[in-house]
């Protein structure tokens, strides 16, 4: 369950921004999460729900934008998705693979007023 | 505030110097936010773990300065995390000074068995948290003063999950795996594989009595991480510790330091 910690982050860089402007209130917060970014959504929906309760993100619209794990195998450049990390490089089975896309974890954007 | 890291209230965390006073943290932080009217989009484009990996760079650069190895060790609970470092910290005494700072989500079990062996160690209670964090370890550390050329130990809160998105600082990851737990552990949990530099497998001296495979759980592992390193070891029989003993060596440049 890091997702709480993961959620409690978020709020803290929502806050801290808010903050920083005049504005009083979050309306809504985009954020990136990767296929591989080790974030179950179930439950950081679940701890989402708990931790925002009495914070300027209670009423603020959740957008995530999910972002496809995608690796590069070192062995013959094939680019390919990646939906696990231990799977091999379709093209010549080999499993040195770098990660181009799929680690996200980022607050994107927020809309304030 | 706390005035070195600016943290506000780690209320379910808690730090304990084994052998000296208690480490307490009660802050409050509290913003005024002025009103006005009008939509503004901010442009944040910030990593979520940001803060933590600012302060586990924040770590990182202490350690360096000071050639401290920073080990973070990682593993379920019960693969022997404790056991070998009680080993360790008996067989190499005297040849490096040793800080050992532990990870649990309650007691200080672990602290008083590493005390125990004359170590200077300080206990993480996260209270209800899965995984240490850098803010935890700056803090430890503060309390510790680890002089130069050591060796810390971090022996992480025993979890194969969480542990893994949290860079603590560290130089290098260790992932510790028993030969009774299942052999497909590696793609089961690739995470903490894939962010790991060297994989101890533990209780060899049970391998015949476990249906566990030494080639089978190296394959699945190599397929997360092809650049990982083994050492077989069993803290009961001592078997194959001075692989592991001679691993520490070469990571610490400076030797004779005592």
């Amino acid at each position: 369950m890091h997702e709480l910690s993961i959620v409690m982050s978020i709020l803290d860089i929502a806050e801290k921004e808010l903050a920083k402007s005049n504005a009083a209130h979050i309306e809504e917060i985009e954020l990136e999460i990767g296929e591989l970014s080790g974030i179950d959504m179930q439950a950081f929906d679940f701890a989402w729900q708990q931790a925002v309760k009495s914070t300027k993100l209670e009423t603020a619209d959740k957008i995530v934008t999910h972002i496809p794990g995608e690796g590069l195998c070192m062995d013959c450049e094939t680019v390919f998705p990646m939906h696990e990390l231990y799977k091999p490089c379709p093209v010549c089975g080999h499993h040195f693979i770098t990660l181009l896309k799929g680690k996200e974890l980022r607050v994107k954007s927020l809309v304030i007023n | 505030m706390c005035a070195t890291c600016g943290c506000d209230a780690n209320a379910s965390s808690s730090i304990k110097h084994i052998g000296e006073h208690d480490h307490g943290h009660d802050h409050s932080q509290h913003h005024d936010h002025p009103h006005s009217h009008g939509k503004t989009i901010i442009e944040v484009e910030k990593d979520v773990l940001h803060e933590n990996n600012l302060l586990a760079q924040r770590n990182r650069g202490y350690f360096d300065a000071k050639n401290i190895l920073a080990l973070n060790l990682v593993s379920s609970p019960g693969s022997g995390k404790t056991s070998l470092l009680e080993r360790t910290l008996t067989d190499m005494k005297g040849e490096f000074p040793f800080y050992v700072i532990e990870g649990d989500q309650q007691t200080t079990r672990d602290a008083d068995r590493i005390h125990a062996t004359g170590t200077k160690v300080a206990q993480i209670n996260t209270g209800k948290g899965c995984h240490l964090d850098a803010h935890m370890i700056l803090h430890a550390v503060q309390g510790m003063k680890p002089v130069e050329n050591a060796i810390l130990f971090i022996e992480n809160v025993g979890n194969l999950v969480c542990p893994a998105m949290f860079d603590l600082g560290e130089k290098e990851r260790v992932v510790i795996i028993s030969v009774t737990e299942g052999d497909d552990k590696p793609i089961k949990y690739p995470d903490m594989f894939h962010t790991s530099t060297l994989c101890i497998i533990n209780k060899i001296d049970l391998l015949p009595y476990v249906p566990f495979s030494l080639d089978k759980v190296k394959s699945y592992a190599r397929q997360v991480n092809p650049a990982l390193e083994f050492i077989e070891v069993s803290c009961t029989s001592g078997e194959g510790l001075s692989g592991w003993y001679q691993w520490l060596k070469e990571k610490v440049p400076v030797t004779e330091t005592v």
